[in-house]
């Protein structure tokens, strides 16, 4: 539905441009596809990455790693499973709320959502091409260590 | 041809190591060919509007407008705008950085453009719907509320551990990429 939204937006908002200018919409869908195929070749070897990953680290395999360890290893494995991993939101809170039923606490879900969702190793080439290695760097290390201050907020609230 | 070769090296590379593990485990390699095949029709169905909007916004956005709202003087409102647009989007975070690199060639602050990647990452509106229903609203919440100052100090602590001269070329290069 939200993309639906996006569409509508973007289409509606081409029209407008369209209609005040076409030389300027001529450049925008220009840029549009200059941007888009600035990353393409990362971006399709994402792709191949993660397909190679979640077909070797199943669902499956992911609930026997978090869901049987507890306590702090539970939090440790969970988080670098997270920080690897790059999983579809829609993909990945079923799977959380599955792990939750085998057995894993709410704080090792935690660090795992967490890490999965702002911590992205795979990606890491893209986002150097925009930030730079530096700022690369930290902002995934201070999100991933952050990753843990989220856990212990669900470990006290819902504990 | 050799240049686009070479930009797709790492692609082939990878396609070819999955050819090889269709011969070596084709259960394993079938699978890992679905999935790909799965998440490219994901990205194909939710990327074409972000950079429709990305090219829009750089043609008929001018930097003085994007100064305002999101500059170095832009204040509470300019990190309220970067969390409103990360927050509103679809989509996987590797087609926030596009939209992000012409923010920065805007004249954005830089940590609002970190607030935005920080807003987009974990706290998309759909990501949250989905989360409710899949975790309940107690533990939504409760990482929505840790998660807004949270992103703010990931965005300020990293602007903060760079130089100016890092910061500058970061600045250049999102003008060179798009």
């Amino acid at each position: 539905m939200f993309t639906g939204i996006l569409y509508l937006l973007a289409a509606g908002l081409l029209l407008l441009s369209f209609l005040k200018d076409r030389r300027k919409t001529a450049t925008a869908l220009k840029k549009a596809w200059k941007s888009f195929e600035n990353i393409l070749p990362q971006l399709l070897s994402i792709l191949i990455i993660i397909g190679i990953m979640l077909a070797i680290l199943s669902p499956q395999t992911i609930s026997g790693l978090i869901g049987a360890q507890s306590g702090w290893a539970g939090m440790v494995i969970a988080s670098i499973i997270g920080s690897i991993t790059l999983i579809p939101g829609f993909v990945a809170f079923p799977l959380a709320s599955a792990l939750l039923q085998s057995g894993a606490g709410f704080m090792q879900i935690a660090v795992f959502i967490s890490t999965l969702m702002m911590v992205g190793i795979v990606t890491v080439p893209v986002e150097i091409r925009y930030f730079g290695k530096k700022a690369t760097a930290v902002r995934n290390i201070l999100a991933f260590a952050f990753s843990y201050v989220v856990a212990i907020a669900i470990g006290v609230v819902l504990g | 041809m050799k240049k686009l070769l070479e930009r797709y090296r790492f692609f082939l590379i990878l396609a070819a190591a999955n050819l090889v593990l269709l011969v070596i485990s084709p259960a394993i390699g079938w699978k890992a060919l679905g999935l790909t095949g799965q998440n490219a029709l994901e990205m194909l169905s939710v990327i074409p509007p972000i950079f429709i909007l990305l090219g829009l916004l750089d043609v008929w956005v001018d930097r003085e407008i994007m100064i305002r709202l999101m500059g170095e003087k832009s204040g509470l409102t300019g990190a309220a705008i970067a969390f409103f647009l990360g927050s509103a989007a679809a989509g996987p975070l590797y087609a926030a950085f596009p939209v992000a690199g012409v923010l920065l060639k805007k004249g954005s602050k830089f940590s609002n453009v970190l607030i935005f990647i920080g807003a987009w990452s974990t706290t998309k509106i759909p990501m949250l719907l989905f989360e409710t229903t899949a975790m309940g609203w107690k533990f939504m919440l409760t990482r929505f509320m840790i998660n807004l100052p949270g992103i703010a100090f990931i965005a300020f602590a990293t602007e903060k551990m760079l130089k100016d001269k890092e910061k500058e070329s970061i600045y250049s290069h999102s003008a060179a990429l798009n």
